[in-house]
Parts: structure tokens; C-alpha cells; sequence
């Protein structure tokens, strides 16, 4: 058989690196190129036509005044100078911004302070991390339904509960200033559990000796959560930041069934806006424009997050 | 030089009551956490005047089990559920089988242009399906896929995520488990198929699930593309039940509550498995 002979042939270079590491392996390299061009291509096409072409399209459709029954005209920037003085445009913007910049840190704290009370070494800790992920498993919009009954102004359950304390509670969903803080706290419920999971990986990643030395070394349990814990779960918590910023921006199924935008556009979120515009409205060329707006905000806030991560998140120590 | 709280203090010298104390802080959270979906339930159960009633009753005055049956009857529930089967398994099949042969390929293969390949791969994690969602409804809408199944499926079939976390986990894959079944005289494709796969199954369950529940929940691409009861999915279905049924608490949460069984099933059945899948596919930390 030929397959023994040409293994240790591939192999010795590897096991025996002399000179430089970049060894050439000219005999294999045709077939394992063709081997690798075959596995790849159902993805590739995929990825392709469904992915790569749409996002190109849609910056091309972003420039067109179009409402998919007659033929497209092509507008230049006009779309985007639309949005300028669209107020709906930035009410949805800021809408959306204040979510996320409420809704994540929230998120990450109640994962990380539910991950560090499961990982105390409980015994029946697999019980509480399966029912604490119950939400994370709900559908979106069904659980959405139950908030709204719970939010039902002055004999609704969250402001019988905050009755008893004496507080008398607004009229949630159907309040300016109060919708937007009703869905953050419906999203909160329904994202921790997916947080928690990823910080309890990485908790239980974390070497226990550094425990060990740092109670050697006299430390609180304050110096040792920051010192010990905080850098070494920071690759967890990035993953989990990026992913939730992504995430919250893309807002939509709660807002539409909980308050379908209002009062007023009070919990209009961005995403909610572009659906209008496209499939209510069918303006394709301006949902575009502003889905490349939003595109725009998702990169410069990922990018500014990866240059953040250099100095704050630890690969190793 | 932190000074201690006296309370902590004590909690620290007295660990029954410290442990006491940290199983009580669980079950209040959980109980707290688990109370909206306890509420689902029972509301599900009432009568249509008690889930009416300006005051809502926490505990069904008397229990309505034929709200199940009541909820198939308003709409086609059976037939929304089906096709959210369909529609979310068939994703999770399509991408799971697709982005285990690319992630072999990045992973364990080199070739030409790799390292780009791979980084526009990566760069794609970053673009939120809203930009994609209108081209993709013209794609669709152009080769007349709208309210077919490979018109709901194909264009969520394929992402960047599935090949970036498998092919994480593939390289943590010895190799010498490969080269092994090369002497045996395997070729590439019964190693990745024999051994490749085997070890990865927490890996690639975990991307089915992950997978299966964010369709299952997904809601904007069916609510465009779908538009009669042959594809209609589950969360779509319960739009159209509020829509045409106003606010009739009890049914529409046994309906809500009918939609999300399933999906809490699956979900109790993989989860083990799937806390292993992420801390081995390296995304809990290091």
C-alpha cells in the first residue's frame, strides 16, 4: 500500500524541523488544496449568494428609489440625506441606543453575579443553572404575551408586588418614560441565562492554585474577585459584551409585541423602523439606507470594543 | 484594607450559616425568574372571565384544560408548530452539516488564502441580518421562493458563526488521532467522516441547538417571507392569534405556552451536553 510510505514522508519534516519553520510540502500541496476547495464549497456557496451578495446588494439598494412593484430609479445619496430630517429616524436611533446601553451592562451583571452564586461549589447547582436557563429557552414572542399581562397598569402583578412596598407603579407599557425601562427588563430576563452559562465555563476554567495562593497571600475576597477572577474570565466577558451589544441593536420581536413601538415612538427601535419602511411602507431603497446606517454604528462599536480589548481582556497569565 | 461588613464577617467564621444563606439567595432568584413562565401557565388554565376580570387572580379559580384543546381550534397551532419544525430543524441540519466541512477545511487543511478566507468569514459575524434581510427578500421574492420552504430556509442556512466555533473545536482535535487512521489507509474525507466527527458531537450538538432555538424564536425573517398557513411558523402564528383575538388572556397564553414547550423540552434533554459543548469549544474563556 502506498498510504504508509507517503505518511512518513509528510511527517518527518514536521517531527524534525531543521532551518526555517515554513517547510514546503510541494507533493501534497495540489490534492490537499482540491481536497480543501470541495469541503468548503457548500458553505462558500451559501455563504456567497445568501451573505456576501445581499450586503453588497444592499448597498447598491440603498441608492435606488424603489418600492419592488415598479422598475428602480437610481437616486444617488438621497436616501440618506432623507434621513437627516427624519425625526422618526433618530427617536428610533436613540431608542435603540438607550436599550442597549442599559439593557447590556444590566445583562452582564446579573450573569455574572448569578455564574459567581452558582459557582460556590452548591450541590444541587445543576438544578438552579437549568431553571435560572428557562428563559434563554422561551420564545421571544410568547413570553413577550406574559411581561404584557404582568405589566397591566394598577392591578397587574409586578405593581401588585410593588404595592406592597408601597410604591405606586406607573403604568408601564402605555408611559413615555416608563415602556423603554419594561422592555429592558423583559430582555434581561430573557438574555441573562445564556451569559450566565458562558461565565460559569469560564469560572470553572479558572485554576484553582490561584485561589489557593491567593488565600496564602491574605487576600480579601474583593482583591481576589478583582485580581484573580475579573482577568482571567475577560475573555468571557468580551465574548459576551460583543455578542450583546450586537445582539441589542437588533432589537425587535419584544418591542413589537409588547408596545409596538409607542407610545408615540417612544420604544421604536431601529429595527422595528427599517420593517416599516421596507415591507409597510415598501421604501427598499431608503430601509436600506438606514440598514447601512445601522451597519455602521455595529462595526465602529465592535472595532472600538476590539481595540479595547488589547489592554483590558487577558489571554493568559 | 478593605474593613469588613460585621454581617460578612460573621457569615465567614459560621460557614452552615453562610451556605444557608447562599441557598436561600438561589431559590429566591430562581423563584423570581421562573415566576413569568409559572404565571403563563396558570393563566392558561382560567376562565375566560377570570382572565378577563379588571383584577387578575394569580391561581385559576377553577382549572380549564380544554384551553388547550381551544387554543388548536382559534388557529392552526398543530400546523404553525409543524412548520416551525421544519423550518428550524432544517436550518440547524443545513448549517451544522455545512460549517463541519468548512471548519475542517480552515481548520486542518491549508490552501491558498486561507487566513483571508477566513477573516471575511469572521468579518460577516459582525453584520446584523437587518442588512441582509432586504436583498435576501428580493433574491427570494425574484426566484419565487416567497412561502416556500427553501425560500424560509436557504438564506439562514449558512453562517459565519457554526464554521467559527467548530473550527475552534476542531483544533483542539489531536492530531495524531487523524494521522493514525491515515496508516490505517483512511482518506481524508473517512477521517473527518470516522474520526473528525465522532469526537465533536458535543461541539456540533451544541451549534444544532444554539441553531435550532434562535430559529425556532426567530420571528422577522418568517413574518416577511411566509404569508399563509403552509409555512407560517409558530411565533408568526402567535402575532396573527393576538391580532384576531384581541386580548383573550387565557387562550392566548396557553397558545404562547403550547409554542415554547417544545423548545423547553429540547432544551432540558441537550443542555448538559451543551455546557460541555461551550466550555470545550474554548468560548467560556481560555
Amino acid at each position: 500500500m502506498a498510504a504508509p510510505t507517503h505518511t512518513a514522508a509528510t511527517a518527518a519534516p514536521r517531527r524534525t524541523p531543521r532551518g526555517p519553520l515554513r517547510v514546503r510540502r510541494p507533493r501534497r500541496h495540489g490534492s490537499e488544496t482540491l481536497a480543501a476547495w470541495l469541503f468548503l464549497l457548500p458553505s462558500l456557496a451559501g455563504f456567497l449568494v445568501f451573505t456576501a451578495g445581499p450586503v453588497i446588494a444592499a448597498g447598491v439598494i440603498s441608492l435606488l428609489d424603489w418600492n419592488l412593484f415598479s422598475p428602480p430609479r437610481f437616486i444617488g445619496l438621497d436616501n440618506f440625506a432623507r434621513l437627516g430630517p427624519d425625526d422618526t429616524f433618530w427617536s428610533a436611533l436613540g431608542n435603540t441606543a438607550y436599550f442597549t446601553f442599559v439593557s447590556v451592562p444590566l445583562t452582564l451583571l446579573v450573569s455574572l453575579g448569578l455564574a459567581l452564586l452558582l459557582n460556590q461549589g452548591l450541590r444541587r447547582m445543576a438544578v438552579f443553572r437549568s431553571l435560572l436557563l428557562l428563559p434563554y429557552a422561551t420564545i421571544t414572542v410568547a413570553v413577550a404575551f406574559v411581561w404584557v399581562w404582568l405589566y397591566i397598569p394598577h392591578d397587574g402583578l409586578i405593581n401588585a408586588v410593588l404595592g406592597v412596598f408601597g410604591i405606586d407603579g406607573p403604568a408601564w407599557l402605555i408611559s413615555d418614560d416608563w415602556a423603554m425601562p419594561a422592555l429592558i427588563v423583559m430582555s434581561v430576563w430573557k438574555s441573562f441565562g445564556f451569559g450566565m452559562v458562558i461565565f460559569l465555563a469560564g469560572l470553572q476554567a479558572i485554576p484553582q492554585q490561584l485561589y489557593e495562593a491567593a488565600k496564602v497571600d491574605g487576600a480579601s475576597p474583593w482583591r481576589t474577585f478583582r485580581e484573580v477572577t475579573l482577568p482571567l474570565l475577560s475573555p468571557s466577558v468580551f465574548f459576551t459584551v460583543v455578542t450583546s451589544i450586537i445582539g441589542s441593536f437588533q432589537v425587535f420581536d419584544q418591542a413589537l409585541v409588547m408596545t409596538d413601538g409607542g407610545p408615540g415612538t417612544s420604544t421604536t427601535t431601529l429595527v422595528m423602523y427599517i420593517y416599516r419602511t421596507g415591507f409597510e411602507n415598501y421604501e427598499q431603497g431608503y430601509a436600506a439606507a438606514q440598514s447601512m446606517v445601522l451597519f455602521a454604528f455595529i462595526v465602529v462599536i465592535t472595532a472600538a470594543q476590539f481595540l479595547l480589548q488589547r489592554r483590558l481582556v487577558h489571554y493568559d497569565l | 484594607m478593605t474593613s469588613d461588613v460585621p454581617a460578612l464577617a460573621a457569615l465567614r467564621r459560621s460557614p452552615v450559616a453562610a451556605r444557608r444563606l447562599l441557598v436561600f439567595t438561589c431559590f429566591l432568584v430562581t423563584a423570581v425568574t421562573l415566576t413569568p413562565i409559572v404565571m403563563m401557565v396558570l393563566v392558561a388554565f382560567q376562565s375566560d372571565t377570570e382572565s378577563m376580570a379588571a383584577r387578575p387572580s394569580l391561581w385559576p379559580g377553577s382549572w380549564h384544560p380544554e384551553n388547550i384543546g381551544r387554543a388548536f381550534d382559534l388557529v392552526p397551532l398543530g400546523r404553525y408548530l409543524l412548520n416551525t419544525i421544519i423550518f428550524a430543524g432544517g436550518t440547524a441540519l443545513l448549517e451544522t452539516a455545512t460549517a463541519a466541512l468548512a471548519a475542517y477545511a480552515f481548520a486542518r487543511l491549508r490552501f491558498r488564502g486561507r487566513g483571508l478566507l477566513f477573516g471575511v468569514y469572521l468579518t460577516t459575524l459582525m453584520i446584523p441580518s437587518q442588512v441582509t434581510l432586504i436583498p435576501q427578500f428580493i433574491l427570494v421574492a425574484k426566484m419565487h421562493g416567497v412561502d416556500t420552504w427553501p425560500g424560509m430556509i436557504l438564506p439562514h442556512a449558512f453562517t459565519a458563526l457554526g464554521v467559527f466555533l467548530l473550527r475552534q473545536f476542531f483544533l483542539g482535535v489531536p492530531r495524531d488521532y487523524e494521522e493514525a487512521a491515515r496508516l490505517d489507509g483512511a482518506n481524508r474525507w473517512q477521517t473527518f467522516i470516522r474520526v473528525i466527527i465522532p469526537l465533536a458531537i458535543p461541539a456540533i450538538a451544541t451549534l444544532a441547538v444554539f441553531k435550532f432555538i434562535s430559529q425556532w424564536n426567530n420571528l422577522l425573517w418568517p413574518l416577511v417571507i411566509s404569508n399563509s398557513d403552509s409555512t407560517r411558523t409558530a411565533a408568526v402564528g402567535l402575532q396573527v392569534f393576538q391580532s384576531t383575538n384581541g386580548t383573550q388572556w387565557n387562550l392566548l397564553l396557553m397558545a404562547a405556552a403550547i409554542t415554547t414547550v417544545p423548545l423547553i423540552v429540547l432544551f432540558f434533554l441537550t443542555q448538559r451536553w451543551f455546557v460541555k459543548g461551550i466550555t470545550m469549544s474554548g468560548l467560556g474563556g481560555r
